[in-house]
């Protein structure tokens, strides 16, 4: 919400205060200042390096260059149809400026003027945001001859001096503006753009934050008028009260005291619509509101005084809807009900709107007039010929204000309000406030009393804090006294006893709660007004709690650090995806299925890590070299009930197996076994032995003959392959192979590590290679395994490596070529070696035929 | 017969004097000390001299053969030294010449930021607790005192998920990680229900908001939120571990405030901003001039949570608060484009 500082000076003497200080109070109060925009004042310059506070923006005006000045007598220019020339007095000179502002125009010729107009002058030299361009671009004020006449001033639009984007026309001040006063002390002006938070919604008018800061500073909080009848400050007159009683003109029914606890209503006569003393429309556009008129602008006004919204009806046209129905007695019945389904009005922005059962009505015996709290209906609205105004102020549920406004997507400063929740008793100072300025600017005769409808009132719940509480929770020592004092600020009725004290809830404020709930509300008021700052840094004096770790998240961790030690890149990926997108790896029937996604293509929840992953890649394709890991949940639906979240993790590589330089050439591409052996890596990084590799037809999205499934004590943990052929077509990839893998976290999590190491032998191993020649058939994990068998302890190490195939080892065969480690705790000698081999030479001509290869 | 010798000696040290690479040199000892050396004849010959001359001649022979050894060792030594100064001389490289590079794997900087998160809080006692992604409205708003329809709902834009017949309860995906409060106080005060547990949790996760997907916004983000309650735990408490952990993580020097705001969940609530660790509050486009960086949000955990997790809040308190690895991460390496994370480009993951 933006407050401008020459309306919260009306309520708080801000003197000794720059805006900086007072935006610092509120902002550590929880009033965040989110930006300062200067619209005259003096602002801060940060030349020497100082610190920054807050975003600034805006420009302080030249008290020199920018005056209050008179416009005397508007002239013709000699030389241009659109222009005109304006003699006026800056309190010093006189001064001949040249304007087209619109605004003027129809005097243009006029000559002397019976009544001068008060105007903003600038003089030769003044900073301005040039008026003409887009945006908002300062510019200095230079001397120029425009269509034969010396140009070197000028009178000012708002967007000139930064009050808003108006510049339709000139700014003309009010007639007791003084001739010749700095601008800047006249009207220069700051506004605080504030952040409301939910439970701070009672501060979202003037009065509110001065309240607050009044609270912070320990000043005085003066309190707008409202007396409807007596003397009013501002002109020193009275607002006329007289003319028959509003009791007695109209009448109010609640149906439902839930959805509206209150309705107030008042009534003005005789008004005239013209527009408001330029003051106030000033401050309506530095707080975000264009003016309308006079009666518009006093709803709007009061709304951002006191916060209470309200709504205007042109009374005559609720007379004349008694007489349509042939009701003679012309009182006004005030209906307040929920919508029938179906029903329908028209607001007054034109629209016909459908309303529902949720929504509430303000109607008159006719039918209805106003969607509650929201917006106003077309046919009763304040026009130019309106008269006779009742002006409502009332009270409605704030949850459905909040429903309304969402369903028919009316956000508006009143339904901000309402929604977030206004005391009932602001209602009758809403209307009397608004009643106030509306005589007051209109020349209106307010009639006596009001209607007033309270069915609901509040419980201002009564809180008993002691000073223990305020120790135990806020770490402070403060006396019964000081904290009566602290709370009696912001208006609660204290009464001290002991070492405890009673507060009452003050009536403008709904975010008391009672019980244990209320004492937390009311310690962080005392230990706001005490000020954050002010409380101490202690480091906690609690036990430590038991240390129980996280195992699973720290096995998590550990299964990454491996990956990227094996140069493996991790990447995570949107939760959210598409069906489409997924079939193109794995096709799913059942999804969790977001009932408001943001777009068709992230609209469930994934089932496949590996197609997440995959689509990372493809997003990388023209990369030379991808490897890419992710660990993350994926989601199994569960008809109505919460979805298992299995964790999963998946690799994929493609292209280039070696980074190239400038002289490396091998261009060989990743391939199964560059995966498998970063598997094997990794497993045995997590200290699982007994991992077994066999061909799978489990997943359909890999090459049938380039698929291995992987076990873990017989369990399975994974799959691993190249993509078949048929599946990489449906992405966007480049010509070498993508090798991926999925394998299921939880189940490899689960499966037992083994810590044992082999112990290193000081004795000196013998290595051997031995090449035997077998059937394709015969695996290389069988003729590995019986060699490790036979050789028994002794044979440390098995290292195939090569495997050869040509026409002297004949067709259908092939050669396995290994090294062997042989190692004991003695010395072998060449004897105890070759004894060995040719045990395991033995054993595999005798298993598998084979035949070493001399 | 001494002048031969002295002949020999003479001619083949003056020989020795222009050999400079190993191979003359070998050819000079195979001519000068080899089998057929005018020197080995005079050995080859001692038997044919007379027993008076024999002993000179031998001891002659003898001297001048050590003289031509240690003559050869001299030689060879300066011989190879300047081999090595040469091939040093011509074997330099063109240091310019770009390194020959590795494929290296890096942690996502989300996950490295969680790990450096985390990483202190482990240091002060916190253990770290996961709870699930996709949840139920209860646990996600209810039992943290966002009651349906509450406005504070307006702060968390929700994804729902389809589910029939669940009423009040909807199924959600988290928007920020504190269910996991409720998980957690409910988890631990089961194991002692009348005396349940001091806490002292760290709970990061991927949450959720419905939100369009721009460059300041994301509809996922990481969240480590801290969970302390306790029967001696004060507001002070709180903005003692607080300030310490900001200490910790954006620099021993690093100014801190405390401003009050609001959260449902917590009360007194508070919004805690750093001093810009980019220009050191004199302003710049990172803190959009204000000189302060907002970090994280905080409060005491509000009463009705802490009921809710089986704490009497007559005699337990604590506090919580929340922060986000991504955004502290933006702030860091002033990346101004939240879309990057989960784009997954390697030429931005490759910078971490």
């Amino acid at each position: 919400m933006k407050i401008p500082i020459s309306w919260l000076k009306d309520y708080i003497d801000l003197d000794g205060l720059s805006v900086e200080d007072i935006a610092r109070k509120l902002t550590l109060a929880g009033l965040e200042v989110d930006e300062i925009k200067y619209a005259g004042l003096p602002m801060p310059t940060y030349k020497g390096g100082e610190k920054h506070e807050f975003k600034t923006s805006g420009i302080a005006w030249d008290k020199e260059k920018l005056v209050v000045a008179e416009i005397r007598e508007v002239k013709e220019h000699p030389n241009a149809d659109r222009l005109t020339l304006l003699d006026l007095f800056d309190g010093k000179e006189n001064q001949t400026v040249l304007t087209g502002a619109p605004n003027i125009f129809h005097l243009k010729g006029t000559g002397k003027l019976a009544k001068s107009i008060k105007v903003a002058y600038a003089k030769e030299g003044t900073m301005l945001y040039d008026g003409h361009a887009e945006g908002l671009q300062l510019m200095t004020l230079k001397r120029t001859k425009i269509r034969g006449v010396e140009s070197y001033s000028m009178v000012c639009s708002e967007k000139e001096l930064g009050i808003s984007e108006e510049h339709e026309g000139i700014i003309l001040l009010d007639d007791d503006a003084p001739v010749g006063m700095p601008l800047a002390e006249y009207m220069g002006d700051a506004v605080l753009d504030i952040s409301i938070v939910p439970n701070m919604a009672r501060n979202a008018n003037v009065v509110g934050i001065a309240r607050e800061l009044a609270a912070l500073t320990g000043r005085e909080l003066k309190r707008p008028t409202m007396d409807n009848g007596r003397r009013t400050k501002k002109s020193g007159q009275s607002s006329a009260v007289n003319g028959q009683s509003v009791t007695e003109l109209v009448e109010i029914e609640i149906t439902n005291p839930e959805l509206n606890p209150r309705f107030v209503a008042g009534l003005i006569r005789d008004i005239e619509i013209k527009p408001s003393p330029y003051y106030i429309q000033r401050r309506l556009r530095l707080a975000g509101i264009r003016p309308i008129s006079n009666i518009v602008d006093a709803t709007n006004y009061a709304m951002l005084d006191i916060g209470q919204p309200l709504h205007a009806f042109d009374y005559d046209v609720l007379v004349s809807r008694v007489g349509q129905i042939g009701n003679l007695s012309h009182k006004i019945k005030i209906i307040t009900r929920a919508a029938k389904d179906g029903e329908k009005l028209t607001t007054l922005d034109g629209k016909e709107r459908e309303l529902t059962s949720a929504n509430v009505l303000v109607c008159d015996e006719k039918g209805s007039l106003a969607m509650a709290g929201v917006m106003g209906g077309a046919e009763s609205e304040v026009t130019d010929k309106t008269r006779n105004i009742l002006l409502e102020g009332a009270a409605w549920n704030f949850i459905n204000i909040r429903k309304t406004a969402k369903q028919h997507n009316l956000p508006s400063e009143a339904s901000f309000r309402f929604s977030r929740g206004v005391h009932p008793a602001m209602a009758e100072q809403g209307v009397k406030r608004g009643l106030e300025l509306m005589a007051e600017w209109s020349g209106g005769q307010i009639a006596p009393d009001l209607v007033d409808v309270y069915l609901l009132k509040p419980k201002d719940p009564t809180i008993t804090v002691t000073t223990k509480d305020v120790k135990r929770l806020l770490g402070i020592d403060l006396t019964a006294k000081q904290i009566a004092e602290l709370l009696t600020r912001l208006e609660f009725k204290c009464t001290v006893d002991k070492n405890s004290v009673k507060a009452k809830t003050p009536p403008h404020r709904l975010d008391i709660g009672e019980g244990a709930i209320g004492l937390a509300d009311v310690l962080e008021e005392v230990a706001r007004v005490y000020g954050y700052d002010r409380i101490p840094e202690t480091r906690m004096s609690d036990s430590l709690p038991p240390q129980v770790g996280n195992p699973r998240h720290e096995w998590e961790e550990h299964a990454r650090d491996i990956l990227t030690s094996l140069g493996v890149q991790e990447v995570v990926s949107y939760r959210m995806t598409s069906p489409e997108r997924e079939s193109r790896l794995v096709a799913h029937d059942e999804y969790v299925t977001l009932a408001n996604p943001i777009a068709p293509e992230r609209r469930v929840m994934r089932r496949s890590l590996l197609a997440s992953l995959l689509e990372n890649v493809e997003k990388n394709a023209r990369a030379e070299s991808i490897s890419m890991f992710e660990i993350g949940s994926v989601f199994e639906p569960n008809k109505n009930d919460l979805p298992n979240e299995p964790r999963k993790f998946a690799i994929a590589m493609t292209g280039l197996r070696t980074q190239t330089a400038w002289d490396v050439k091998d261009s060989a591409s990743f391939d199964f076994y560059d995966m498998k052996g970063r598997l094997e890596l990794l497993l045995s990084g997590l200290r699982l032995a007994s991992v077994s590799y066999t061909p799978t037809d489990s997943a359909p999205f890999l090459h049938p003959g380039k698929a291995a499934q992987v076990s873990v004590n017989g369990q399975t943990v994974g799959v691993f392959g190249e993509l078949h052929p048929l599946v990489k077509e449906k992405y966007d990839f480049e010509d070498s192979p993508v090798i991926v893998a999925e394998f299921d976290l939880d189940a490899l999590r689960n499966a037992t590590p083994t810590y044992g190491i082999a112990p290193v032998s000081e004795f000196p191993p013998v290595l051997e290679d031995i090449a035997v020649i077998v059937d394709e058939s015969v695996t290389a994990e069988r003729v590995e395994g019986l060699i490790k068998q036979t050789g028994g302890k002794i044979v440390t190490r098995v290292r195939l490596f090569d495997v050869y195939r040509d026409e002297k080892i004949g067709a259908g065969k092939k050669s396995l070529a290994y090294n062997l480690t042989y190692q004991s705790e003695k010395t072998l000698t060449d004897a105890e070696a070759a004894a060995i081999r040719t045990k395991i030479v033995k054993r595999l001509e005798h298993e598998v035929g084979a035949k070493l290869r001399s | 017969m001494l002048d031969q010798l002295n002949e020999i000696e003479k001619a083949a040290l003056e020989s020795l004097q222009s050999i400079t690479d190993s191979a003359a040199l070998e050819a000079w000892r195979v001519s000068h000390l080899g089998r057929s050396s005018p020197l080995m004849s005079v050995f080859a010959g001692l038997g044919k001299l007379s027993k008076e001359e024999r002993p000179a001649v031998g001891s002659g022979a003898n001297r001048v053969k050590v003289a031509l050894e240690a003559a050869l060792e001299e030689r060879s030594k300066i011989v190879k030294e300047a081999a090595l100064a040469k091939s040093l001389e011509e074997e330099s490289l063109d240091v310019t010449l770009p390194g020959r590079g590795v494929h290296v794997g890096r942690l996502h900087p989300s996950t490295q930021q969680l790990r450096k998160v985390m990483g202190i809080l482990a240091d002060m006692g916190f253990q770290i607790y996961t709870s699930r992604e996709v949840e139920t409205d209860e646990y996600n708003f209810q039992l943290l005192n966002f009651p349906p329809n509450h406005p504070a709902r307006d702060m968390q834009d929700t994804f729902f998920v389809e589910a029939d017949g669940r009423g009040d309860n909807p199924i959600l995906l988290r928007t920020h990680t504190s269910p996991g409060q409720i998980h957690a106080m409910r988890e631990y005060a089961a194991t002692n229900p009348d005396n349940p547990p001091p806490i002292r949790i760290a709970l990061p996760g991927m949450c959720f908001r419905y939100e369009q997907i721009t460059a300041r916004s994301e509809i996922q983000f990481n969240q480590v939120e801290g969970l302390v309650v306790g029967e001696n735990i004060t507001f002070a408490d709180l903005k003692g571990t607080l300030a310490d952990f900001a200490r910790r993580m954006f620099g021993q020097h690093a100014r801190v405030r405390f401003r009050a705001s609001y959260f449902p969940f917590t009360e007194p609530s508070a919004e805690v901003d750093v001093e810009c660790f980019v220009c050191g509050g004199k302003g710049c486009g990172v803190c959009k001039n204000s000189g302060w960086l907002e970090i994280l949000g905080c409060g005491m955990v509000h009463p009705v949570v802490l009921q809710n997790g089986g704490y009497d809040p007559a005699r337990y308190s604590g506090f919580a608060w929340g922060m986000g690895p991504e955004r502290q991460l933006m702030l860091r390496y002033k990346i101004d484009d939240i879309r990057y994370f989960w784009g997954n480009d390697l030429r931005f993951l490759e910078q971490f």
